[in-house]
């Protein structure tokens, strides 16, 4: 089914008739897909004759229905805090004058390789979310945004959009922005910020970001894969977007899967498959698990036979006090110490603060310090109470939520590890500290 | 109308002045930082409240009116 009628009356595609895969459909033979390629996997971009007419009315009624069908869609963001897209994009329209769409494209997160996937492999795919959600919205400014040190990567996107300005595709110039790498840099307000001409970190709100963003005009900011499924969804409509995933977690979701498993590596999962299952589609894992970090660094360390259970989806994590973050699983072997991964991995993200808020400043390293007594040193009994004394004065009291995610992972760590933490405390390291590190920590020789 | 305390944590230079204002409610942390809670100002020290928020030296300390956070 097409939602809306087209300008250029191609004929779409079937629709997919299998549930998976949806947005990986269009990788085709280890090659970008150029914008042929796409057009022949997905059809053109599904933008509605209204919006060319020229007839205003019409048009917003189009998008009106557009913004109505992603959030029947049940959509919710795809960049860590899955928020619903479809309300996003109904109260950035509802804001005075004209809007501005801006696609994250950022992928801070040292373990994620899915929004690079999407960007490097089928650019088009989230250009049509783009323009889609650009006229949801009534933008008349749309920015994609990505790091600047990833050349290869910028050279691309720049190419893909001139080949679509060429075709007179998008109504709404795409805008190719390179930030830089730094982790709170991809976080909304740091990515506002930069675009209005100030430095890349985060501010206070309010404003907030869907009030008055890039230029003080109400401002879209859209997790990349989020807006690929949004152009499937202008495509394919909403009640083919359920037929995946669950009543309350419907569709598709990417997921990045790293450690100990045999392929590591980016998958389409449907919303609300068992992680246990997910991990035995990439191989299972490649030694005996001992933990899954699920969500990424701001995410969740679980045992491995509970991971095992959990539905990979926003309701099923919240359920066992997780969250889905970005879709990142990484397999804890045995012989690794969750410990020190997790001391490594917080020092990371202390050094990554944008140095802006006391608790930030003061707090995350203090945190950090705490965290590679008990891995590294142990021995004297007090680390474990200094860390749970530590978080709730963390917690909360940043103006990003950068902090929360670092003690998200250090409560999550004491808990999944409570019988180690309880040895380190007492007894000193155990033998896994020595082990090479798993997580991938920017700096570090990069394992994968 | 219930009031709320807020601090912005990008402004708040750790004077501390709030907490010497009004100790039956803000207390700092071990690096001079206000915590805040999240509750409304028991009606009672509201007066103090918008003092402390008016004497902060980078107005950091924000009232909110209403039931938001
Ligand atoms: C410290 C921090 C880092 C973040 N990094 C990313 C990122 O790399 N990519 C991303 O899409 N969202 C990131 N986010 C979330 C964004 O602020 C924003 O919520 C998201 O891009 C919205 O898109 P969505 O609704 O489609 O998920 C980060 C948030 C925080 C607090
Ligand atoms: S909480 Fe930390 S990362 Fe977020 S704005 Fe403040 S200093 Fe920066
Ligand atoms: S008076 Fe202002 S700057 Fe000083 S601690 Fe309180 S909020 Fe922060």
């Amino acid at each position: 089914m097409t939602v809306v009628a087209t300008t250029r009356r191609q004929a779409y595609p079937a629709r997919p008739a299998a549930r998976l895969p949806r947005l990986l459909a269009g990788l085709v033979g280890g090659r970008p897909a150029g914008l042929n390629q796409h057009e022949s996997s997905f059809g053109p971009l599904p933008l509605p004759e209204a919006a060319w007419s020229g007839n205003e009315a019409a048009g917003r009624r189009a998008a009106t229905r557009l913004i109505d069908v992603v959030e029947r869609s049940g959509l919710t963001g795809r960049g860590g805090a899955g928020f619903p897209t479809g309300r996003k994009l109904r109260s950035v329209a509802a804001g005075p004058g004209p809007a501005v769409v801006v696609a994250n494209g950022s992928e801070g997160e040292p373990a994620s390789r899915k929004d690079r996937l999407l960007l490097s492999r089928t650019p088009h795919l989230v250009l049509d979310g783009i323009s889609l959600a650009a006229f949801a919205i009534g933008a008349t400014e749309a920015y994609l945004v990505v790091h600047d040190d990833d050349a290869r990567l910028v050279a691309g996107l720049e190419a893909a959009v001139q080949a679509r300005e060429v075709a007179g595709i998008d109504q709404v110039p795409i805008q190719v922005v390179g930030i830089e790498g730094r982790y709170v840099a991809s976080e909304q307000t740091a990515i506002v910020q930069h675009l209005n001409g100030g430095p890349g970190l985060p501010t206070f709100a309010p404003p907030r970001t869907h009030e008055r963003g890039v230029a003080g005009r109400p401002t879209a900011v859209n997790n990349v894969e989020t807006l690929a499924h949004l152009a499937m969804i202008a495509r394919y409509g909403h009640t083919w977007f359920r037929e995946a995933g669950t009543p309350s977690a419907p569709g598709t979701t990417l997921v990045t899967v790293s450690g100990a498993i045999a392929r590591p590596g980016v998958s389409e999962i449907e919303l609300g498959a068992p992680i246990g299952e997910v991990l035995m589609q990439a191989g299972g894992p490649a030694e005996r698990p001992q933990a899954v970090l699920v969500g990424g660094y701001f995410g969740t360390w679980l045992p491995a036979e509970e991971a095992w259970r959990v539905s990979m989806s926003h309701p099923g994590l919240r359920s066992v006090g997780g969250a889905m973050g970005a879709g990142i699983l990484v397999v804890l072997p045995e012989s690794s110490c969750g410990l020190a991964e997790t001391a490594r991995v917080v020092r990371y993200l202390a050094d990554e603060g944008a140095g802006q808020c006391g608790p930030c400043i003061f707090g995350l390293p203090a945190l950090a310090d705490a965290l590679a007594d008990l891995a590294y040193h142990g021995g004297r009994g007090d680390a474990v109470d200094r860390i749970a004394g530590l978080i709730p004065l963390i917690e909360g009291r940043g103006a990003c939520r950068h902090p929360d995610g670092a003690t998200q992972l250090a409560a999550s760590a004491l808990a999944a590890f409570s019988h180690d933490a309880r040895w380190h405390d007492v007894e000193g390291p155990c033998y896994g500290v020595r082990r090479a590190p798993l997580l991938p920590v920017p700096g570090d020789l990069e394992s994968w | 109308m219930s009031e709320r305390l807020r601090v912005n944590p990008i402004k708040c230079t750790a004077h501390g002045m709030c907490a010497e204002l009004l100790p039956e409610f803000i207390t700092l942390d071990p690096w001079g930082y206000p915590i805040v809670p999240g509750e409304p100002v028991p009606d009672d020290l509201i007066g103090l409240a918008r003092k402390a928020a008016a004497a902060c030296p980078t107005l950091a300390l924000l009232v909110d009116k209403g039931r938001r956070r």
